[in-house]
């Protein structure tokens, strides 16, 4: 998969920033993605293209366990987050979702937004084309792989059950 | 080599002798706890997925708490669904308005927290229940949904940080001066996908309510749980509140941890966050000057009836600054009946502060006490982010009911020990 790159420099944005709590009586992607990042950049939303990337440095997510967050990034188009490090929630409610979210140590200095980035998630290797860099990621673990293959937990429980 | 209290359990509720951190296991759950915000789309997630029967009705707990009494017609929607489903369900433990509370106050005051359950809420605070010796964690609502489907969820069984803490508290300082000064030590991500796990002379001296404040901000530091090994003050606690069994488990002296840390809180003294951070902690005796506009106590971390009783001892006769208003938000019905039986909320009204009905209200930004752009609160919550309690140009300090109470008295941060000392 490509896409284009929004970059944030820095560690511990929390879902505070991401989703912000006045936003938490809506569930719906659609709806939450209107308010994405707002407290962090009210202009993402105008920037975000389907099929981007976020890019941020250590502890990505921290805070609240809404999972707000996953839908409000998934429901302005992001395809998937990249960051030195995840909180623990936020990295769960990603795999619940099968949305997919890459450790990749290093990675918030090496890119800057507008890079087009291309992921390859079988061989754990990310491609910069804008600045003709690659950078390497663990591989996801196959349990949470096969949540993220199966559509996410819900749909691994119902496929089990059935 | 021996096991953990954490690891213990965890072993118990997937049928296996021993589990070692990094492996991926499937526990039973034996709490799940639902509130307002999370569990609406839960709901919806398992209607649409067919999987529609909730596993075990008598495991569920409900509690609205973030947006009650319903601060609009969105937040109303969610909980008239909630209470649908419940009724649907056949879940019977459903806390309503009039016996509502903060969920992480009222579940244990309930008796619906027991040593050596696993327990699971979608709020990251759920941490606050290892105070009990329970394995208790935060999670999404597909996490809370498969557990409701299911009965059981998948954990990587964490390793575990133990923070060996002595000393005696040094009048004024508390254990939220306690946790702050632990997350500034070890960062907002110190103990990240890991337990922790409290001990030492400091932990035996705490009343089981203090204990919660420690563990309740294990999340701050970017933990999975915190948990505190039982001892006679828990199991007096827990009998005074439910007679259902439960199983005592205890950390061996041989049992592994990633790292040991050890703090001495003899010469602690009151510590305050500054935004935008819980690690960001200062010594109140470092901050001159810093008006506030709003002193805030309640919440989950510091909304129970001994800090109700800490400040209102400060804020007898006393008055709340000219240029600042203060909000008291009793956690739960039974503490504002407590509260009130004790005339604890005549002195915060006669000191010129509201007091409200028990909700999660400000301490995220919901209702009841927003701040708008430029504005300053002293709050005895958990969470300092940017916009948390309002606006994203708001400033939200962190410290123990003591320092708020101090503060609203002086408009400022302010150290709440003289306050104390004043007294014979």
């Amino acid at each position: 998969m490509t896409g284009k790159v929004h970059c944030y420099k820095r560690d511990h944005i929390n879902t505070d920033e991401i989703i912000p709590a006045r936003y938490l009586n809506m569930d719906k992607e659609t709806d939450l993605a209107r308010y994405a990042m707002e407290d962090i950049d009210p202009e993402f939303i105008k920037k975000v293209k389907e099929g981007d990337f976020i890019i941020a440095g250590e502890d990505f997510g921290c805070g609240s366990s809404r999972e707000h967050a996953v839908w409000a990034l998934r429901g302005a188009g992001i395809r998937a987050v990249i960051a030195d490090t995840f909180a623990r929630i936020f990295y769960r409610n990603c795999i619940n979702n099968g949305f997919l979210a890459i450790e990749c140590k290093g990675i918030s200095e090496k890119t800057d937004s507008g890079d087009e980035l291309e992921i390859d998630v079988e061989k754990g290797v990310i491609t910069n084309r804008t600045k003709d860099d690659q950078y390497s990621f663990q591989a996801i673990p196959d349990f949470a792989r096969d949540i993220i293959n199966a559509g996410g937990l819900l749909n691994y429980i119902a496929g089990k059950a059935n | 080599m021996g096991s953990t209290i954490t690891e213990k359990i965890l072993a118990a509720h997937c049928g296996r002798k021993a589990v070692k951190p990094g492996e991926l296991i499937n526990a039973e759950i034996d709490v799940i706890m639902c509130h307002d915000v999370t569990t609406t789309p839960a709901i919806d997630m398992l209607a649409e997925k067919g999987l529609s029967k909730v596993a075990h009705p008598e495991r569920v707990v409900i509690m609205p708490d973030h947006f009650v009494p319903n601060k609009d017609i969105k937040s109303a929607e969610m909980v008239a669904k909630i209470r649908r489903w419940a009724k649907e369900q056949g879940i019977e433990q459903f806390y309503d308005l009039g016996r509502h509370g903060v969920c992480h106050a009222l579940l244990p005051e309930q008796g619906h927290v027991r040593p050596g359950e696993t327990i699971i809420c979608g709020d990251s605070h759920t941490s606050t229940h290892g105070a009990l010796g329970a394995f208790s964690t935060g999670v999404g609502s597909t996490d809370l949904a498969a557990a409701l489907a299911t009965g059981e969820l998948w954990f990587k069984v964490p390793e575990t940080i133990l923070f060996r803490l002595s000393g005696k508290l040094g009048k004024g300082v508390y254990s939220k001066d306690v946790i702050l000064e632990i997350i500034r030590q070890i960062g907002v991500d110190g103990a990240l996908y890991k337990t922790m796990e409290f001990t030492g002379e400091l932990i035996d001296e705490l009343s089981v309510e203090a204990r919660m404040t420690i563990c309740n901000m294990a999340i701050e530091a970017g933990g999975k749980s915190g948990i505190i090994n039982p001892d006679q003050k828990t199991i007096d606690y827990i009998k005074a509140r439910t007679d259902t069994s439960f199983e005592i488990y205890k950390s061996d002296p041989d049992a592994e941890y990633c790292q040991v840390i050890d703090i001495n809180v003899a010469n602690l003294e009151p510590i305050v966050a500054l935004p935008h951070l819980p690690s960001n902690g200062k010594p109140v005796s470092q901050l001159n000057d810093i008006p506030i506009d709003q002193a805030y106590l309640g919440s989950c971390t510091n909304g129970r009836i001994e800090d109700l009783r800490v400040a209102a001892e400060i804020l007898q006769g006393k008055s709340v600054a000219s240029s600042t208003r203060m909000i008291v938000i009793p956690a739960t019905t039974d503490i504002w009946k407590q509260a009130n039986k004790e005339r604890l909320l005549d002195i915060f009204m006669e000191a010129g502060a509201t007091v409200s009905s028990p909700t999660c209200g400000a301490c995220l930004g919901g209702h009841m006490g927003i701040l708008a752009a430029g504005e300053r609160c002293i709050s005895s919550t958990n969470r300092n982010f940017v916009g948390r309690m309002g606006s994203p140009k708001s400033e939200v300090y962190l410290g123990s009911p003591a320092t708020v109470a101090a503060s609203a008295i002086e408009g400022k941060i302010a150290d709440p020990r003289k306050y104390l000392q004043e007294k014979p």
